[in-house]
């Protein structure tokens, strides 16, 4: 298995179907997923976050937990770092404590990368700037598999944010690798640069788009990463591009509709199309832990990763 | 090796008088043919068929840390509070797979009675556990492999003993 997940790229098709099918045997009968093992006694993990987090922190606590290894939790405020320290001197700081794995999650695409450069703990990126989070794009697979069985023709839409969507960069790649088809739907200022490159199709009008759609995956509108100068106003996104129950008519009856989180409830997604049936927005958080645990039995059950850096 | 289950079934039944309160648990992968098999013959003798289950016992290893991780599988096991739990592998070895399943088994109730039933069983044990059936006692090498095969999963039903080429597979490792 890899030492360190930094982009979906790390894993090939057959490294993900091992991480997906390492996942389902969490939750192949209720209770299991509930109890807790003794596989991980003795390692330590870290939750490295610099950026505000409910759901990936507590998921990778509770994978972590449910497998016996320690955690250890990590924010920023209240830390050294807001006496001025940087990445590479508290990263150092940590690993000296001995740690087994160090998940981090940093408002700057690339530094998982850094870090990976200078620890030899195993890095789990748990979302960087608006580059990657792959670890979501796992269990958003995970979840897309439970309900088709498989992924070839596959036809997914992923609407709203993409350029500022680390979460978008992680589903279309790994999406690609396992066969689906990823269509991208938005205002053509949301669209990233070079996009061509991506071997997607692009298009701005997700009406056309959701009749034909499989998953129809909305993005956090990322007011915090600038994405409000792009758009005239969040009320005119809503009306052009957001999901609303009446829209939600046009999908098919089978389709899914997920959304990372958290939503804001209104502007990408209405409540009343949230909560339908075919909204799988709580089931992905649910997978989420299955998956993370699925990724620390995989990256943390093999031989010790520590023992095998080479002495540079 | 028919026979070896039929001989096990009437051991089974005989020592805990019939087959009421019984589960049969195999370990995967093999030992839950084995066990699927049991419940089959003692159904023919008593009449009714003792539960089964499936169990995992690979987040249970002692060796986690020294070799990559092996695949997992589904769990799946009834209710075994206050039941009789046999559990059915195809090898007994070390006794670390015996040793990682009972440790897996107490994490998921609290049987009456837990009793250990083999296909076969090659001795070099490492660990003071003992079956209380026995297909076949196989004296072995250390450097030989047992193979057990079963027709649903291999074809066909047999013992295979072949010899390990140690210096290959500590390479594998």
């Amino acid at each position: 298995m890899i030492r360190h997940l930094l982009s979906i790229k790390d894993l090939d098709p057959e490294g993900i179907e091992r991480v997906l099918a390492t996942a389902a045997t969490f939750q192949a009968d209720g209770p299991r997923i509930m109890r807790k093992y003794p596989t991980l006694r003795g390692k330590t993990v870290v939750n490295l976050f610099y950026e505000a987090s409910t759901r990936t922190r507590t998921s990778f606590e509770l994978a972590a937990k449910r497998l016996s290894a320690d955690v250890v939790n990590f924010s920023v405020s209240g830390s050294a770092v807001e006496k001025g320290e940087s990445l590479k001197d508290t990263a150092q700081t940590i690993e000296a404590m001995g740690v087994d794995a160090i998940v981090i999650r940093h408002s700057s695409s690339g530094a998982p990368n850094r870090l990976a450069g200078w620890v030899s703990a195993n890095v789990i990126n748990a979302g960087d700037g608006m580059h990657e989070h792959p670890t979501q794009a796992l269990l958003d697979l995970y979840t897309i598999r439970q309900h088709f069985g498989s992924f070839s023709g596959l036809r997914v839409a992923i609407v709203g944010d993409i350029a500022h969507s680390r979460v978008a960069r992680s589903n279309v790649w790994g999406l690609q690798m396992m066969g689906a088809d990823v269509t991208l739907v938005g205002p053509p200022t949301l669209l990233p640069p070079r996009v061509e490159g991506w071997g997607v199709e692009t298009t701005a009008d997700i009406e056309a788009v959701l009749p034909k759609a499989d998953v129809v995956y909305l993005l956090r509108m990322q007011l915090e990463r600038g994405t409000g100068g792009t758009v005239p106003t969040l009320r005119e996104y809503s009306r052009l591009w957001g999901l609303d129950a009446a829209r939600a008519t046009l999908l098919k009856d089978e389709a899914l509709i997920m959304h990372p989180g958290p939503m804001n409830r209104g502007v990408e997604i209405t409540a009343d199309a949230a909560e339908l049936p075919r909204s799988v927005i709580t089931d992905q958080v649910a997978n989420g832990v299955a998956v993370r645990m699925a990724l620390l039995y995989l990256m943390l059950g093999g031989r010790d990763a520590r023992e095998e850096v080479p002495v540079e | 090796m028919q026979r070896a289950v039929a001989r096990i079934a009437h051991e089974i039944t005989e020592r805990n008088k019939g087959a009421r309160n019984l589960v049969l648990i195999g370990v995967l992968t093999r030992g839950v043919h084995l066990a699927e098999r049991l419940a089959d013959r003692i159904e023919s003798i008593e009449g009714t068929r003792p539960a089964t289950g499936a169990l995992d016992i690979g987040l249970y290893r002692d060796d986690i840390g020294m070799r990559d991780p092996v695949a997992l599988a589904p769990t799946s096991v009834p209710d075994i509070d206050g039941r009789v739990v046999v559990l059915v592998d195809d090898v007994l070895y070390t006794g670390r797979s015996a040793r990682a399943a009972l440790d897996a088994l107490i994490d998921l109730g609290r049987p009456k009675a837990v009793q250990l039933a083999v296909l076969i069983d090659r001795g070099h044990r490492e660990l003071p556990i003992r079956a209380d059936y026995v297909g076949k006692n196989v004296p072995t090498g250390r450097n030989e492999e047992v193979r057990v095969k079963i027709k649903e999963l291999d074809g066909e039903d047999g013992v295979e003993l072949g010899t390990v080429d140690e210096a290959a597979e500590e390479a594998a490792r």
